[in-house]
């Protein structure tokens, strides 16, 4: 069974806001979770999105069991666990892990420069949250007691703010041309760079959110960021052809109607020619957008847009299609 | 037939949000739209401007990041920093409209050129610590398109330009990024840490209390030596431009809390910008800030016809089964029924929404089957919103 990143350790889901890139970093975990799998799902912008998707008590910085993974045909599924990602405590942790800096620590607290550094010091907090995401990818056997992760999925930034996000040697540039953080966000960024990270960048098949992509992808590109696929969320459905809507009879659907027991009022009958014409022209500005979308020449996976609310099985439903299109 | 839900009829009770009252009100000169990202706010904007300004007033609409067509179509494509005006926009009732793309770096430097000798700005602006903090800091983008809309309400009263100024705000990570953007700022140029910073750049020793010593030593360990000097001389530079800057934010503040401010929260009727728009409309009451309304943009329409979502997904079913000529009317009958189902969802949604906030007007947007990216369009959702 193979995938079309079957070297990648760490997915970064990256999209538009509004397109639902949460909901594909989530779909992406459990179809990363197989049999024996596990697989971390990382949130960094203090949304507890996860939480609420899986439908638990809002997530602690600390990683946590969330549920278990889509199981292929015949097997079990492996375990999904998530981690919230909070700058401050991710600072915290940092100094105590590297500079055991005790009493030191808490004056920083006191004279606000834990939250001079999380939330103003530029880049400073990107370093530390993409810190922890490292941190879990590189985690090795020597680090006893904690879980060893065969893939971690980062629920990123939207896609305006992914590269500065990522290229965190490059925003301390001029901050910090020497010193320890300094060569933490080298050695971050060569993990990033490598083909052990693919930054996939979710759409929707409209015109905004498809440019934004187009841009994004040029702009990782620019920086040495690896480009993984695009996966176009929220598809309308294809059953019918434009030939199919464009021939619509008001007489047949009346027709086609009484003979499976519906007496159809000329209320409906128009009801149901207009919502296929209004489908028509939404397909075909979907079908524009999504030579758009083959242009890019990366692997594309479709989602379909679904009418009922976002839960537990409609995760599992997107997780096996991303299976099946061959991205996990 | 279950059709229409005791959802939709639970919105029977919400009140209407009327847009043109809103536009054609005097009384209002800033209109300040607000919302999570992806919800078409630039858009809003852009159609409650035009609409306002060929109902009368003389509008200038500041935008932040449209997309690029209708950037060309506004003629708004460089980012200069200044209003222009919008060709195509009919004037007949006596209005006008500009439009301008807000280049946040270019407000920041502004604001420094204007308050510092020439010398002075030159070693502000080419600090490495600025150019981070007037690009990339959390909160600039909100706390300036908020120093622009000041800007430009000040110049407009003194010359008489416009009587009405729309604003996008800037796509933030939360809600409380572009409220708190003012005091965020402002804080951190008066606050503690930098108090600290700055003690030793002027002089006297006495201030080298043990605390800073440590604070010092380990920023030293952390970030190196040389990074605390270019803070430092950022500091001392900024703390005499911005010397009164607290003031200035606090300005700002009162501006938008002015009953001649109107704000209105824009949402998608998906679960994320609902609940981001609930989170809004408390911030800005507990804030004490004028909210107009809601718009909720992109939402299903309810399907012509009484079959419901559950009886049009059956027929579509048995005609699948039984004839293979009837794929067309069962592919309908399932658009159909996704339709009735979206409508449904949303007005749950939609509902649950009103039942915590029981005042708000909303105004609901249909989506549209195509993007906007000319004036006819933004006219078209300018006619939709104030239906």
């Amino acid at each position: 069974m193979t995938t079309d990143w079957p070297k990648v350790r760490l997915h970064v889901v990256t999209g538009k806001g509004g397109t639902g890139k949460s909901t594909v970093a989530a779909a992406l975990a459990l179809a990363l979770a197989t049999e024996g799998k596990n697989v971390l799902l990382c949130e960094v912008e203090g949304r507890q999105g996860i939480a609420r998707m899986f439908d638990v008590d809002p997530l602690p910085y600390e990683e946590r069991r969330l549920t278990t993974g889509l199981p292929r045909e015949g097997g079990r599924g492996g375990t999904v666990h998530a981690l919230h990602v909070d700058p401050e405590a991710a600072l915290l942790e940092y100094l105590a892990m590297y500079y055991r800096l005790g009493r030191a620590g808490r004056a920083l607290d006191r004279f606000g420069v834990i939250e001079f550094a999380t939330t103003i010091a530029p880049g400073v907090r990107d370093v530390l949250l993409t810190g922890k995401v490292f941190e879990a990818v590189e985690r090795n056997s020597r680090n006893k007691g904690a879980v060893q992760y065969d893939a971690v999925v980062l629920d990123a930034p939207p896609t305006g703010r992914i590269v500065q996000f990522l290229n965190v040697s490059n925003e301390l540039a001029g901050l910090a041309r020497v010193g320890p953080i300094r060569s933490q966000a080298d050695t971050m960024m060569t993990l990033f760079r490598s083909p052990r990270t693919a930054v996939h960048l979710v759409t929707v098949l409209e015109e905004m959110p498809v440019q934004e992509t187009t841009d994004g992808i040029a702009e990782l590109h620019a920086v040495d960021l690896p480009v993984g696929g695009v996966v176009v969320n929220r598809v309308r459905p294809q059953d019918l052809s434009a030939e199919q809507l464009a021939g619509v009879a008001p007489g047949t659907v009346t027709r086609d109607l009484l003979a499976v027991g519906v007496t159809a009022g000329p209320d409906l009958v128009e009801g149901l020619v207009h919502v296929g014409q209004e489908h028509a022209q939404r397909r075909a500005l979907e079908d524009r957008q999504r030579a758009l979308v083959a242009a890019l020449d990366v692997p594309s996976y479709e989602l379909p847009r679904l009418t009922q609310g976002g839960d537990l099985a409609a995760l599992h439903e997107l997780a096996g299609l991303l299976r099946e299109q061959g991205m996990a | 037939m279950s059709g229409p839900t005791d959802a939709v009829a639970a919105l029977a009770g919400v009140a209407h949000l009327d847009v043109d009252a809103l536009l054609d009100d005097r009384g209002i000169g800033i209109i300040v739209c607000c919302g999570s990202g992806g919800v078409g706010k630039t858009t809003t904007s852009a159609a409650l401007a035009l609409r306002a300004a060929e109902r009368g007033r003389k509008v200038v609409v500041l935008t932040i990041d449209p997309a690029r067509r209708l950037a060309q179509a506004m003629g708004i494509e460089s980012l200069d920093n200044t209003p222009r005006p919008v060709a195509g926009a009919d004037e007949a009732a006596g209005g006008h409209l500009d439009a301008m793309m807000l280049d946040m770096k270019r407000t920041f430097d502004e604001v420094v050129e204007s308050q510092a000798s020439p010398e002075k700005a030159r070693q502000i602006l080419e600090n490495p610590f600025y150019v981070a903090l007037s690009s990339s800091f959390a909160g600039t983008q909100e706390y300036m398109a908020m120093e622009k809309l000041g800007q430009i309400q000040r110049d407009a009263q003194r010359d008489g330009t416009y009587d009405l100024v729309v604003v996008d705000t800037p796509p933030s990570r939360s809600a409380l990024d572009f409220l708190d953007a003012p005091e965020r700022l402002s804080s951190f140029l008066d606050g503690r840490f930098i108090r600290l910073m700055l003690a030793p750049a002027r002089g006297p020793a006495r201030l080298m209390t043990a605390g800073l010593g440590i604070i010092t030593g380990a920023l030293t360990k952390i970030l190196g030596a040389q990074v605390l000097r270019d803070l430092q001389t950022f500091v001392a530079a900024i703390d005499t431009v911005f010397g009164g800057f607290r003031q200035r934010a606090m300005a700002t503040y009162a501006l938008l809390q002015d009953d001649r401010t109107a704000f209105l929260v824009v949402a998608a009727p998906e679960p994320d910008a609902l609940r981001e728009a609930a989170y809004f409309v408390d911030r800005l009451s507990s804030d004490r800030m004028p909210l107009a309304g809601l718009v909720v943009n992109r939402a299903s329409e309810q399907p012509e016809g009484d079959l419901s979502g559950d009886a049009a997904y059956a027929a579509a079913e048995r005609l699948r089964d039984g004839d293979p000529d009837g794929a067309v009317t069962a592919g309908l009958l399932r658009l159909y029924a996704d339709q009735q189902r979206l409508v449904e969802r949303e007005a749950r949604l939609r509902s649950r929404f009103a039942a915590a906030h029981p005042t708000v007007a909303t105004a609901v947007v249909p989506a549209l089957p195509s993007d906007v990216h000319d004036l006819d369009g933004l006219r078209r959702v300018g006619e939709l919103i104030a239906r």
